[in-house]
């Protein structure tokens, strides 16, 4: 017979789950749970300095061990502060298990001190919430949060727990089981050899590979299909390092800032195989036009993602990886010369052009010289913008997992937190944060945490002083009428770095960018690195919003534009 | 379908046509919730609904009365995915369940004591 309080029900069912990190602020409502957190001698607890940083770092842990992982805040501010972070985990399917404090059951709809229907205004934004009545239930609560934040189509799950509730004691007789990933639906046998069939019988085909093949950790096998069968593959951006970005198949990154001759040869594929994808408008561009010739035969594990969109010829509902193992042997091996001949000829006459690829004071110059220090083990995170949007055209994507960007939600204020909970699912690793100096500022606060925990991050901020994709947009379809979008104030990021006792790189005026960046990256532990960038600097190509993706604006080569 | 049943719920004489959708919901507090903000937040209308716990209290029923559209099987697939959903049933739109209803429709509101009045 036990005898807890539900805050040690929460804290024994956390170690029981093997949770040995977690992210947080304590408050008024949650501490109970913190008292009991103090005696747990396993898990170890990483204090944010605001609650949406701490939901970033739960994000940046389960990114990379694909587990769930967990965040803690207070009620009121705490909670509306981290349901940013719990939105970005339900746009890019994250596990994440969310415990908020909550004012005790009795003062519940009274308009409390720090009181908002945390339960209500998370419904839309998490897989599956829960407001406990009482310490009991934490008993079933818990297991079942994890179980569901981790089954199918991983997504975040949020407890509300009031603190009487945590304070309340139960006897019960045992600890539940922990909570567990439901077993991938058996897909049909049959819908697969049809697919097999029209996949051998197609003449064009292509992968068309997101986040959902990253979750399955399919990026192997679908790497060994694209050569057996002669399939080249797009990825979207959550899907990049699926398959290499130097394999001959990998075709990169499709959508609105795709190479050229990506966006092309979906323009006269007959097959597109999409697997773990949900046909995103970034992604597709004008969905009427995107892929107009094509077939789509569509896995996903996510019922709902099948005909959402674009109605598939063939919807497989089930994990990546295990359809594509069953698929493999049933796909012929073929060569498919001319269909990869015309490929290489869309290459050649539309390549990715990166301006200053050679030169590191030029964003591309920058990201390609950073890879070149870097093995495939080190963790890339990014925030949104126009540095993320070069990250990933430029840096080689070589292994899924590495790559960890807000894609659906594209929240600026992403990366440092999210590169500070890898560093604790990845000890040993580097972990690199391309960031700008104006994502930086939106959780800026969190180069404290990385200070105090020692995290191995490196943030390089990309300066121009600009909302840089903003400004892009307003001189491409707003008339050139920049507003709002650059800053007056000159923040001098080396110091602000310095203040938090973070070491400090500038490679403004730097004459060798190689050894510095090779030292930040070498020295253990946390640093930033201030990149000055030109502020007239573009992502190219484009495809403007609303726009099919054969639209394409720059980027193109000279011999392409006299063509 | 009895002829007296006015135009707002008579399906079969409403603008578009509807369906009636039964769902198996566990019961507790917030599972409508759940159901009404998932057809709000992906702009589904629903036309009607009804909800009253089943007999041993554990399991709810929900009746909604939604419009047939193109995008139904979608909402219905996503309205699957709640945890709290237990089962989906899709019925033609003359199920007798709205039906019986329309005498506490059919008649608009009496003035008296309308805030309007006041």
């Amino acid at each position: 017979m036990h005898r807890k309080t539900g805050a040690e029900i929460i804290v024994g069912l956390l170690e029981r789950q093997g949770v040995r990190a977690l992210a947080g602020i304590p408050g008024g409502m949650n501490l109970p749970l913190y008292d009991a957190l103090s005696h747990s001698q396993m898990i170890r607890h990483i204090l944010a300095r605001h609650e949406q940083g701490a939901g970033f770092i739960a994000q940046g842990m389960a990114r990379i061990s694909g587990r769930p992982e967990v965040c803690l805040a207070t009620s009121g501010p705490g909670a509306t502060n981290i349901i940013t972070a719990v939105a970005d985990a339900k746009l890019d399917s994250v596990p994440m298990v969310c415990i908020t404090g909550q004012v005790p059951l009795g003062m519940i709809g009274t308009d409390a001190f720090q009181e908002v229907d945390t339960y209500g205004m998370t419904i839309p934004i998490t897989k599956h919430n829960f407001l406990v009545r009482s310490a009991a239930e934490l008993l079933e609560v818990m297991p079942e949060a994890f179980r569901i934040a981790w089954s199918g189509r991983p997504g975040p799950v949020l407890v509300d727990v009031p603190k009487d509730v945590q304070n309340q004691m139960v006897e019960f007789d045992a600890w539940p089981e922990p909570g567990r990933p439901d077993r991938a639906p058996e897909f049909d046998h049959a819908d697969l050899q049809r697919a097999a069939a029209m996949i051998n019988a197609a003449q064009r085909p292509l992968f068309y590979l997101g986040g959902g093949a990253i979750q399955a950790n399919a990026g192997g096998v679908a790497t060994r299909l694209a050569e057996k069968a002669g399939i080249p593959a797009v990825m979207t951006l959550m899907g990049l390092g699926a398959i290499p970005s130097s394999h001959p198949r990998s075709l990169g990154m499709l959508g609105m800032h795709a190479a050229r001759h990506t966006n092309l040869a979906l323009e006269e594929c007959d097959l597109l195989i999409a697997a773990g994808v949900r046909f995103d408008d970034r992604a597709t561009g004008r969905l009427a036009q995107f892929c107009p010739k094509a077939k789509i035969i569509h896995i996903d594990i996510d019922l709902s993602e099948i005909d959402k969109l674009r109605i598939a010829q063939i919807g497989i509902i089930g994990n990546v990886c295990d359809v594509f193992r069953a698929l493999f042997p049933l796909v012929d091996a073929l060569p498919r010369t001319e269909w990869l001949e015309r490929i290489e000829e869309l290459r050649r006459t539309h390549p990715m052009v990166m301006p200053g690829s050679d030169d590191p004071s030029t964003p591309y110059g920058l990201i390609r010289l950073a890879a070149s220090l870097l093995d495939e083990e080190a963790i890339i995170t990014t925030d949104v913008g126009q540095h993320q949007m070069w990250t990933a055209q430029a840096y080689p994507h070589r292994r899924p997992r590495r790559w960890l960007t807000s894609g659906g939600l594209g929240t600026m204020g992403f990366g440092l937190p999210a590169a500070i909970g890898a560093s604790f699912a990845a000890p040993g690793r580097t972990v690199v944060s391309f960031s700008g100096d104006g994502s930086i500022m939106m959780n800026l606060q969190e180069l404290a945490t990385a200070v105090e925990e020692g995290a191995n991050v490196k943030v390089i901020v990309m300066n121009n002083n600009t909302l840089g994709l903003v400004r892009q947009q307003q001189d491409l379809f707003y008339g050139q009428r920049v507003f709002a979008s650059r800053f007056r104030n000159r923040v001098d990021f080396v110091r602000i770095a310095e203040g938090f006792g973070m070491r400090a790189y500038d490679l403004a005026d730097c004459a060798d960018p190689a050894d510095l960046l090779e030292r930040a990256f070498h020295e253990p532990g946390p640093c930033l690195v201030h990149a000055p960038i030109d502020a007239a600097e573009t992502v190219y190509p484009m495809v403007p919003p609303g726009a099919a993706n054969r639209d394409m604006i720059g980027g193109e080569t000279h011999a392409c534009a006299n063509a | 379908m009895p002829a007296q049943m006015p135009d707002a719920i008579d399906p079969s004489r409403a603008a578009g046509r509807r369906a009636v959708l039964e769902l198996t919901v566990n019961n507790h507090p917030g599972v409508m919730s759940h159901v009404c903000g998932l057809f709000a937040r992906r702009a589904y209308n629903v036309e009607g609904i009804l909800c009253m716990p089943l007999p041993e209290g554990r399991l709810s029923r929900i009746w909604l009365l939604v419009n047939e559209e193109a995008r139904l099987e979608q909402i219905i697939r996503q309205t699957m995915k709640l945890e709290d959903v237990v089962r989906v049933e899709r019925h033609a739109a003359d199920h007798e369940v709205f039906v019986h209803l329309e005498e506490f429709f059919g008649v608009a509101l009496p003035s008296e004591g309308t805030a309007a009045d006041n």
